[in-house]
C-alpha cells in the first residue's frame, strides 16, 4: 500500500510542480512526472511478489502458476501510454521554443497578450 | 459490418492528403469533403440498422472474442452523436473550401482535421475503456495543433494552455482507468459494469472525482473553463465550429456514457452536475456580455450552454435528460453556425471586435441573416429549436422538484438574448452613423454562404424532431439506451472469468 501512496505522491508533485512554476520547461517537465506517475501505477497493478513472465506454455512447468505470472495487459497499456506522452512532450516541446522565438522568453508571467 | 470504416475512412483520407495534398490545391479539401459525407451517410445508416435489428451493433477487433479484445459498440446513442460529429464536419469542410485560401499549407489542416474526426469517431464507437482514452489523445493532439494553425504569438499561447489543461485533465482520467482496472480486472465498458455492482466504496467516490474533474476539463465547466476561450478564439474560424460542437459534445457523450451506463448512478455526482451546470451557465453568459470580440464572445456562450446540457443531465429523469440530448444537438449546430458567421464576417472585413462590425448588414447579406436564425435559437425564441431544448431542461427542472435551477436556467436564457441582441446591435449599425471610414467588404465565396445557409437549414428542421410523431423516432430511443443501463450490460455475452479469477 505504502508504494500505492509514494505513486500517488509523484502525481501530486506533478499537480503542484504545473500549478506552481513559472518556466514553460518546468511545466513540461511536470507535466512528464504526472505521466510517469500514471504509467508505474499500472506497472504497479501488474506487479506480482516473485511474479514470472506471462508466457504460457504446454509444459507442466507453467500451467499451473497463472497466479504468479505478471498481468501483461497494464505493461502494454503502459507501452501505449508512454507513446502518446512522447507526442505530447514533443508538441509540447516544439510549441514552447516557437513561443520562446515569438517572445523571447520562457516565463508564463510574461507571455500573457490573451485576456479575458 | 460498417463499424471499423467510421476510424479506417478518416484515417486513410488523412494520409491521403498527407501524401497528395501538396500536388492540387483542390484535392485535399475534395478528399476530406467526399470522407465526410461518406461518414454521414454512414452514420445515418447505422442508426437505421440499430433501429432494424433493435439492438446495439457489435465488432470484435481482430476478431477474438470480446472481453479480451477491443470492441466497438454502436448503439441509438452513440449514432445519433456520430451523425452530429459527422454533420459538423461536413459543414466545417465546405466552409474551410473557401475560408483556408487566407492562409498557406492549407493541406496540413484538412489532414489534422481529418486525424480528429478519426480519434472522434473512435472514441464514440469504442466500448473498451483504454481505447476511449487512446482515441480521446488522438483527438485531442491534432486538435491542440489545430488551434496553433494560424503561427502567431497568441495562437501559440492559447495552443500551450489548451495543450497543458487538456494533457492534465487526460492523466486524471488515465489514473481513474488504472483505478477501474485495478479494482475490476477488465477494460471493457460493459464488462466493468458488470462487475461493480452494489454499493460504491471509497475508492468508487476516488473514481467519479477524477472522472469529473477530468472530464469537466475537457467539457468546460466552470471551475475548468480557463482554457476555453483563448482555444477557441485563436483556432481558424473552421476549427474553432469544429471544436465547439464537437469536443464539447464528445466531453458530454462521455460524462453520459460513463456516469448513466457503466458506472452505477449516483445520487452525489448528478449533485454534483447541477451544481457545476448552473454555475457554467451563469458565469458563461455574464462572460460573454462582457466581451466584444466576437469569437471569444462565442466561445463564453459555449460554456453557458453546456452548462444547460451537464443542468439537464444532473437532473436525471427522463425529460431532464431528453432535454439535455437534444440541447446537444441544438447548440451543435448553432454555435458551429455563429462560429462560421464570425469566421466569415473576419475573411470578408478582417474584423473581430464587435464594435467594428458596423454596416455588415448592408454587407454581407447571407451571413447576416443566418447569424439571425442562429442568435435567436440559442436565446430560445420560439420557432427555433433552441427554443424547445431550453424549455424542456426547464419544465424537467420544475417536474423534479428543482425550481432553484429552473429559475436560473431561465434567467440565464434571457441573458443569453441580451448577449446577442448586443451582437445584432453592433451589426446591425447602418455605416453612416457609426464610422466615418466605409468599412469595405471582400467578396464572400459561395462554400462559406453554401455552409452556413445549409446549418441554418437544419437550424430550424431540427425542431422538428421534437415534434410528437417524430419525437419517438430518434430521440426517444436515444433517452431510452441512456436510462436502460442494464441492456447495455448485457451486451457481451457473459465472460468465463479463468484468466482473471486466477490472479
Amino acid at each position: 500500500v505504502t508504494v500505492y501512496v509514494l505513486c500517488f505522491g509523484l502525481f501530486l508533485i506533478g499537480v503542484y510542480g504545473l500549478i506552481t512554476k513559472k518556466n514553460l520547461l518546468k511545466i513540461i517537465i511536470s507535466l512528464n512526472l504526472m505521466g510517469y506517475a500514471a504509467s508505474l501505477f499500472f506497472i504497479l497493478i501488474a506487479y506480482r511478489h516473485d511474479g514470472i513472465a506471462p508466457v504460457f506454455e504446454n509444459s507442466v512447468e507453467t500451467s499451473g502458476h497463472a497466479h504468479v505470472m505478471v498481468d501483461p495487459l497494464p505493461q502494454s497499456l503502459v507501452a501505449n501510454a508512454i507513446i502518446i506522452e512522447l507526442a505530447l512532450t514533443v508538441l509540447l516541446a516544439s510549441m514552447a521554443l516557437r513561443i520562446y522565438q515569438k517572445y523571447k522568453t520562457f516565463d508564463i508571467t510574461e507571455i500573457r497578450r490573451l485576456k479575458g | 459490418m460498417i463499424l471499423p470504416y467510421f476510424v479506417l475512412i478518416p484515417l486513410s483520407a488523412a494520409i491521403f492528403i498527407t501524401i497528395f495534398g501538396r500536388r492540387g490545391k483542390r484535392a485535399a479539401n475534395l478528399t476530406g469533403i467526399m470522407a465526410c459525407a461518406i461518414l454521414l451517410a454512414m452514420s445515418v445508416l447505422s442508426f437505421i440498422l440499430v433501429s432494424k435489428i433493435n439492438g446495439p451493433l457489435l465488432y470484435a477487433v481482430g476478431d477474438w472474442s470480446i472481453p479480451w479484445t477491443i470492441g466497438f459498440v454502436v448503439d441509438y446513442l452513440a449514432s445519433f452523436i456520430l451523425m452530429i460529429v459527422n454533420l459538423m464536419a461536413l459543414a466545417a469542410l465546405v466552409f474551410a473550401a473557401g475560408y483556408m485560401t487566407k492562409y498557406t499549407e492549407t493541406w496540413k489542416f484538412y489532414a489534422l482535421l481529418m486525424v480528429m474526426l478519426t480519434g472522434i469517431n473512435g472514441f464514440i464507437i469504442t466500448g473498451d475503456l483504454f481505447n476511449l482514452f487512446l482515441f480521446m489523445e488522438i483527438t485531442l493532439l491534432a486538435a491542440y495543433a489545430l488551434v496553433g494553425f494560424g503561427c502567431e504569438a497568441e495562437e501559440f499561447e492559447a495552443a500551450f494552455k489548451y495543450t497543458v489543461i487538456g494533457s492534465l485533465s487526460s492523466m486524471f482520467i488515465l489514473l481513474a482507468i488504472g483505478l477501474l482496472y485495478a479494482m475490476t480486472s477488465t477494460l471493457n465498458m460493459a464488462d466493468i459494469g458488470r462487475s461493480l455492482s452494489g454499493n460504491p466504496g471509497f475508492l468508487m467516490y476516488f473514481v467519479y472525482g477524477l472522472f469529473v474533474v477530468g472530464f469537466g476539463l475537457k467539457v468546460a465547466l466552470v471551475p475548468f473553463h480557463a482554457w476555453l476561450p483563448d482555444a477557441y478564439s485563436s483556432a481558424p474560424a473552421p476549427a474553432s465550429a469544429m471544436l465547439s460542437g464537437v469536443s464539447g459534445v464528445l466531453g458530454v457523450y462521455a460524462l453520459i456514457r460513463l456516469f448513466f451506463n457503466v458506472l452505477p448512478l449516483s445520487q452525489s455526482v448528478l449533485n454534483i452536475f447541477l451544481v457545476l451546470g448552473s454555475i457554467s451557465i451563469v458565469v458563461g453568459v455574464i462572460g460573454a456580455r462582457m466581451q466584444f470580440d466576437f469569437k471569444r464572445l462565442l466561445a463564453f456562450s459555449s460554456i453557458s450552454q453546456i452548462g444547460y446540457i451537464i443542468l439537464g443531465l444532473g437532473l436525471g429523469t427522463p425529460l431532464g435528460i431528453l432535454g439535455a440530448v437534444f440541447h446537444t444537438l441544438n447548440h451543435g449546430l448553432m454555435k458551429s453556425l455563429l462560429f462560421l458567421n464570425a469566421g466569415s464576417i473576419e475573411y470578408a472585413s478582417g474584423f473581430r471586435d464587435l464594435r467594428e462590425m458596423a454596416g455588415t448588414s448592408q454587407g454581407l447579406k447571407p451571413t447576416f441573416i443566418t447569424s439571425m436564425i442562429a442568435s435567436l435559437s440559442i436565446s430560445g425564441i420560439p420557432p427555433f429549436n433552441g427554443f424547445f431544448s431550453k424549455i424542456i431542461i426547464i419544465l424537467a427542472a420544475i417536474q423534479a422538484n428543482q425550481p432553484v435551477y429552473a429559475l436560473i436556467a431561465a434567467l440565464a436564457s434571457i441573458l443569453t438574448l441580451a448577449v446577442f441582441l448586443k451582437v445584432q446591435k453592433h451589426t446591425l449599425q447602418s455605416v453612416s452613423e457609426v464610422t466615418e471610414n466605409q468599412p469595405q467588404f471582400a467578396k464572400v465565396p459561395f462554400c462559406l454562404n453554401g455552409a452556413m445557409i445549409f446549418l441554418a437549414v437544419l437550424c430550424i428542421l431540427s425542431s422538428v424532431l421534437i415534434m410528437p410523431g417524430f419525437k419517438g423516432l430518434v430521440l426517444d430511443k436515444v433517452v431510452g439506451t441512456i436510462q436502460d443501463r442494464p441492456a447495455y450490460l448485457n451486451l457481451i455475452p457473459e465472460a468465463d472469468h479463468e484468466v482473471s479469477a486466477n490472479k
